[in-house]
């Protein structure tokens, strides 16, 4: 008789509609912000309120290694060393490549691969070796994919890595200074500090920034247990890494694995600073260039050529 | 006459220069002259914690033949290369392995217009000899590859050529160096060919054209 909801049912279309309005609400919700709960997982209070590189004194650096060489040891099962090497007084690298010599064998890609404990899946390393018509510089029209008997006719190879640039135009762009130039010349990035906004990868000229797109996986067997916190330990997902001259060796005074591995001795590392140094005769004697000179970059990073 | 005892000199400076500094390791225990070119230059010479050492080259090697040595049998040596050619003719003219009907006959030759004993010497075929006829041990043969690839030598002490292990800086620690013969086959010394074996699998290797598997 009367057109009045029937009190007796209990529940109204309206509130019906409402309680499921907010459950659905809330299912996204949680939805939403389940990537934070898996975050917190993983994510130490320590690692959270851990301090940018620079600010950290000596006990506090000494801490987050220790923490560091830990977790590889929980994540991986291997027994790490993450040291922290410092610039040399004094010394300033550089590095140059005879592409007289280099036939694009690819064993330095390998080295580095293995060297800086790089994602097995995708075959990571900080070299690309670019394979170019002879006499050409395009770099537009290379192909790094070549899989033939090298050198190929009339073909030449250029093995690009970081140029480890006196004006860095990747370490301008970084929102958080989390990627700068040392004394010695090299451009380091700390893992811990770096959002992966991956603004420097699209910064940089010599596209010699690579980006963890997944936690990177390595056998334990395979894991090169000397590392240090600016090089070569194992990135976490999500942040930028590059070349680093391989700072955790040449700071001590060693070679570069991927000069180490050339088998054609195309590569030439040493210290600019240092007039009798191999790499200060080269640029004296030899006819020598740097990539995209024009960009003013300032690349420590020489190529040259025998005649 | 003058024009090639400039360039002889030149080359003697310039091999002089090479050593200098360099050590050379594994010399051959065989006696003879002593090595043209092995520079003992290490800690105590320049104040270095580290030494430059080069690789030292193959012995020459030895073919294993039967000889008779009394009436009740034979016995194997390792005859050297002087055993077989003692019995031998030079022939100065010899140029490959093809012209050979007993020996060295499967020989790889590309090497310039040089004729076998252009480098290899006649009245003593375990060594070898310079333009000027000085004998040369195998232990020191840079010295021979010296005397015609000058440009060589000169990038070669300057680090510019030739492979390398161990430290850049020798004040920390040693360095090892490739021999010429760790890379180059002195009877056709273009590097060979090779196939690279690893290959990194991003998104910017693909060919041309073709879409990575992975978008990695």
């Amino acid at each position: 008789m009367s057109s009045e909801p029937d009190e007796r049912e209990g529940s109204s279309r309206r509130t019906v509609m409402k309680a499921a309005g907010a459950t659905l609400g809330l299912a996204a919700f949680a939805k939403a912000v389940q990537p934070l709960t898996e975050f917190t997982d993983t994510l130490t209070r320590e690692q959270f309120l851990q301090k940018h590189y620079k600010e950290l004194d000596a006990d506090e650096k000494q801490a987050v290694l220790a923490r560091l060489e830990a977790e590889a040891k929980a994540t991986h099962g291997v027994d790490v060393t993450i040291a922290d090497p410092p610039p040399i007084e004094g010394v300033k690298f550089a590095f140059a490549i005879n592409l007289s010599l280099c036939n694009g064998n690819g064993k330095c890609v390998e080295a580095c691969h293995r060297e800086n404990n790089h994602d097995r899946a995708t075959n990571q390393s900080y070299i690309r070796v670019l394979e170019l018509e002879r006499g050409s510089l395009d770099l537009g029209s290379a192909d790094s994919s070549y899989d033939h008997a090298v050198p190929a006719p009339g073909k030449a190879y250029l093995p690009v890595q970081c140029q480890q640039c006196d004006a860095p135009p990747c370490t301008d762009v970084c929102p958080v200074e989390a990627t700068w130039k040392e004394k010695d010349g090299i451009v380091v990035v700390d893992y811990d500090w770096c959002i992966g906004c991956r603004y420097c990868e699209a910064a940089c000229p010599y596209h010699a920034r690579r980006f963890n797109w997944t936690k990177p996986e390595i056998p334990a067997a395979e894991i090169n247990p000397n590392q240090s916190y600016l090089s070569n330990r194992i990135r976490p997902q999500g942040v930028v890494e590059k070349c680093t001259f391989c700072l955790h060796r040449t700071r001590e005074g060693r070679l570069p694995a991927c000069l180490e591995a050339c088998p054609t001795g195309a590569r030439v590392f040493g210290d600019m600073n240092d007039e009798r140094s191999e790499i200060r005769w080269i640029l004296a004697n030899k006819r020598v260039f740097v990539l995209k000179e024009e960009l003013g970059t300032k690349p420590s990073f020489f190529y040259f050529f025998d005649r | 006459m003058i024009l090639r005892a400039v360039i002889l000199l030149g080359v003697g400076v310039a091999i002089a220069w090479t050593t200098a500094g360099l050590t050379q390791s594994g010399s051959e225990p065989k006696p003879g002259p002593a090595p043209r070119a092995a520079g003992q230059v290490g800690a105590a010479a320049t104040g270095m914690a580290g030494t430059t050492t080069i690789n030292a080259p193959r012995a020459m090697p030895r073919v294993r033949v039967s000889v008779p040595r009394s009436a009740s049998g034979e016995v194997e040596v390792d005859a050297s290369c002087t055993t077989c050619h003692a019995t031998r003719t030079p022939n100065a003219t010899t140029a490959s392995g093809a012209e050979l009907d007993e020996f060295h006959g499967g020989m790889m030759f590309a090497h310039g217009n040089n004729r076998c004993l252009a480098c290899h010497d006649a009245t003593d075929y375990d060594a070898f000899h310079l333009a000027d006829g000085a004998r040369v041990e195998m232990a020191d043969v840079m010295t021979l590859c010296a005397q015609c690839h000058a440009a060589k030598v000169e990038e070669f002490a300057h680090g510019a050529h030739g492979g390398m292990n161990g430290f850049w800086d020798l004040s920390r620690g040693s360095r090892t160096r490739n021999h010429c013969l760790d890379c180059h086959d002195p009877h056709a010394p273009a590097f060979p060919r090779m196939v690279p074996t690893f290959k990194p699998k991003d998104r910017f290797l693909t060919r041309k054209g073709e879409h990575a598997e992975d978008s990695r």
